[in-house]
């Protein structure tokens, strides 16, 4: 007992540690002053004749001018997709699409420092995770589907799969190029042209895109950006000749797209919302699940529809894991998204700082404790420290709706039982975490919590192999490893 | 003179037991006075469904091949009722054929529809299929019999439970069949049948909060109010078709994957 003490006091609390700036360069992205739309191949000027700015949400400075899709011009795309359809790519021997795949990959890894710090600058994410996160996985995910194009019949037996036609994406704005591959790299190697719409406050990293689909010599028409605003959106979501629509966002829009679409036909995939349960066991490696709660919410500002918002900690270890969470939370960086040393960058936009302030003044009326550790915000751009909400209330709103930002909200349980029940009550079911050494446990649990993705042990791991979506109302389809194949194929049998 | 028959009495099937209608409403058809079943029908339907669906998905998938083809027993015993109530012997057959066939997958789906998932990295990925919870089938008109068992059958080899809103115009086959079902060692609740009008209650159950998909295959082609209704709480809408697969299984699937370090 009394070696305990001693020893610590010689290292200095990571807050005093000192760290000198560490920036990224961010002169290898050379922006355009503005960037028209990707039709049929080439960057034309919208025909709305609309523009708008994106900024970096850590300055608020304006980075460039983009295109405003409106209606006549998402046809356009929609009747490029078409014309790319029938003209060729559908017939096109599966093993040549899949090079154009192979080749997207390739020159993705080879431009990734490019884009991992377009993404930082545009998004706001720290440029750690998306050197390190995004770019490898969106490069490792059409790298994964590329296999797949000439081998789809080995993925059903006993059907034969077809192409669907010409698929509308719209992806959200908390990993923009990795959520534009898992929309593209599948619908093209099953055979399908796209349209996607990036979502308007993080429209870069799509259009350096395009200029990876020129590279490729990728055929006219393959692929079409259509940036814009929710109108834009809206105007892909209803056009008539779209076979499929695939959507990630948040759950009050993918609820109005199924109701847009129904009659329609047209097949439809939701990756929505989440509240994802991450169940802390007293038996689990302590330590190891700070790390794993602290990766689980602040990752990505919490900006992550898996993210582990609701934090379920079993009673008899409530006190010191709360103490050493707290205590980690001291040594989260926040700050430049560029600098290589920030944990938590930038909210991505004023709108969604607003949401989540909203949501954190909710906790406090509703009588839960917040904590904050001691950092200083910049003065400009859109900032939000890293927060813990205990005494949370189950029927509380920071504990039922999705916040999307760096805030975890902390409740307990006493048995197995009342953590499968409490991780359940909720209309999502994206993700959960367990945390316990006991495997026969992890399994039990893994059973009962009805969540489409269950990380034992760890949180917010993502594979091109391994498939990611809801059940219940946090949607239908599955994104990532063959069983990401089925949305984009019909079955002639 | 000759004896007079014992008419049997056709009621609703909720949760094991065969209740009338809550609402005392009945609708004549094929000559037989039949239930009618009312909103608060359906809900009970739902509510038994729900209570009966942690036990029946919690099943071993050999213990749910057993009991499929349990009914596939009951049925072949009652073949000469059963085939009254439709086209004939033929299409008993090729229901009770149907019953064994997807009995068969119970225990199968993982290993077909599942896998281990390679993902780069020092971690175990699989993924499982798992019933998706209660499903609302509307069930077809023709072939009344063979119908109703192809679209049952799949939904509930997995572990789900369903509520069934049977043909109004020959109800009298699903009604048989409810018989089979009983006496079969399918927990009460796990298969529900609701006799009524489609149209009244088939946007009750698109709207309920507590099914989790639905299946349109026998609602015809105009099904856009359902799939509108079912939007309130993202069901999955299932369109499926008559033919055996295991496909029309995993239309009432969820893929759960599940991650684990692997390490000292």
């Amino acid at each position: 007992m009394a070696a305990k003490t001693p020893a610590t006091r010689a290292v200095p609390s990571p807050l005093e540690w000192e760290y000198a700036p560490a920036p990224e360069a961010r002169e290898i992205v050379r922006l355009e002053e503005r960037y028209g739309l990707f039709i049929g191949g080439e960057r034309v000027a919208p025909r709305s004749r609309k523009w708008f700015a994106t900024t970096s949400p850590a300055t608020e400075e304006h980075l460039a001018d983009v295109a405003l899709a409106g209606a006549r011009d998402v046809d356009l795309a929609v009747q490029a997709g078409r014309g790319a359809f029938e003209d060729g790519w559908s017939t096109l021997r599966p093993a040549e699409r899949a090079k154009y795949l192979f080749r997207i990959a390739r020159l993705i890894q080879e431009r990734s420092r490019e884009l991992a710090v377009a993404e930082a600058l545009d998004g706001g994410k720290p440029i750690k995770e998306s050197r390190d996160v995004d770019i490898p996985l969106a490069a490792a995910h059409f790298f994964y589907y590329a296999g797949w194009a000439d081998k789809l019949e080995y993925a059903f037996p006993n059907r034969k799969p077809r192409p669907l036609g010409v698929a509308g994406q719209i992806i959200p704005w908390n990993f923009p190029l990795l959520m534009l591959a898992w929309k593209i790299a599948p619908a093209l190697a099953c055979g399908n042209t796209v349209v996607l719409k990036p979502a308007e406050s993080t429209p870069l990293t799509a259009l350096i895109f395009t200029d990876i689909c020129r590279q490729a010599a990728l055929p006219p028409g393959v692929v079409n950006i259509i940036t814009g605003d929710g109108s834009t959106g809206a105007h892909l979501v209803k056009h008539p000749d779209l076979d499929k629509v695939a959507f990630t966002g948040s759950t009050e829009v993918g609820k109005a797209i199924r109701r847009e679409l129904a009659g329609t036909g047209v097949k439809l995939t939701l990756e929505l919302g989440g509240k994802a349960a991450n169940i802390v066991f007293d038996d689990c490696a302590l330590d190891q699940a700070v790390e794993g709660i602290v990766n689980g919410i602040y990752f990505n500002q919490g900006h992550v529809c898996c993210a582990g918002s609701r934090l379920l900690v079993q009673e008899s270890i409530y006190e010191p894991l709360v103490a050493k969470l707290k205590r980690r939370l001291r040594t989260i960086r926040v700050g430049d998204p560029l600098d290589k040393n920030t944990d938590l960058g930038a909210i991505n936009s004023r709108m969604q700082l607003d949401r989540i302030r909203e949501l954190v003044a909710s906790g406090e009326e509703e009588g839960a404790e917040m904590y904050q550790p001691p950092c200083v915000l910049p003065e400009k751009g859109y900032w939000f420290a890293p927060t813990v909400f205990t005494n949370v209330a189950q029927s509380s709103r920071i504990a039922q709706e999705e916040i999307f930002g760096p805030v975890l909200s902390v409740l307990t349980f006493r048995t197995p039982a009342e953590a499968v029940e409490k991780a359940n009550n909720t209309p999502y079911g994206l993700s959960a975490g367990v945390w316990t050494e006991k495997g026969s446990r992890i399994l039990w649990m893994a059973e009962r919590l009805r969540a489409g993705v269950i990380w034992a042990n760890t949180f917010n791991r993502f594979d091109p192999t391994s498939p990611f979506g809801g059940y219940k109302e946090s949607g239908f389809g599955r994104e990532g490893g063959l069983h990401g194949l089925e949305p984009y194929l019909r079955f002639d049998r | 003179m000759s004896r007079i028959a014992v008419r049997k009495t056709y009621k609703l099937y909720i949760g094991g037991a065969f209740p009338r209608s809550e609402s005392g409403r009945t609708f004549e058809s094929l000559g037989q006075n039949v239930a009618w079943a009312s909103r608060k029908d359906a809900r009970d339907a739902v509510k038994a469904a729900r209570g009966a669906f942690p036990k029946w998905s919690g099943a071993t998938p050999y213990n749910r091949g057993q009991v499929l083809y349990r009914l596939a027993e009951m049925m072949e015993a009652r073949a000469g009722d059963l085939a009254k109530s439709c086209s004939g012997r033929r299409e008993v057959e090729r229901a009770i054929d149907r019953v064994v066939w997807y009995a068969g997958w119970a225990d199968k789906l993982p290993q077909v529809l599942g896998g281990s998932n390679p993902v780069a990295g020092p971690y175990f990925n699989f993924t499982v299929p798992e019933p998706t919870g209660v499903v609302a089938v509307l069930a077809p008109d023709m072939p009344v019999l063979e119908g109703l068992v192809s679209r049952i059958a799949p939904v509930i080899v997995s572990g789900n439970t369903a509520v069934v809103v049977i043909s109004e115009t020959n109800p009298i086959a699903a009604l048989e069949l409810a018989e089979a079902i009983a006496t079969s060692d399918l927990p009460g609740g796990v298969v529900n049948l609701l006799t009524g009008y489609r149209a009244e209650l088939g946007p009750i159950l698109a709207a309920h909060m507590d099914v989790n998909a639905i299946d349109v295959t026998g609602a015809g082609d105009e099904t856009t109010e359902l799939e509108v209704l079912a939007a309130d709480n993202v069901k999955r809408v299932v369109r499926g078709g008559s033919e055996q697969s295991p496909w029309e299984i995993s239309a009432f699937l969820e893929l759960k994957t599940v991650w684990h370090p692997v390490g000292t």
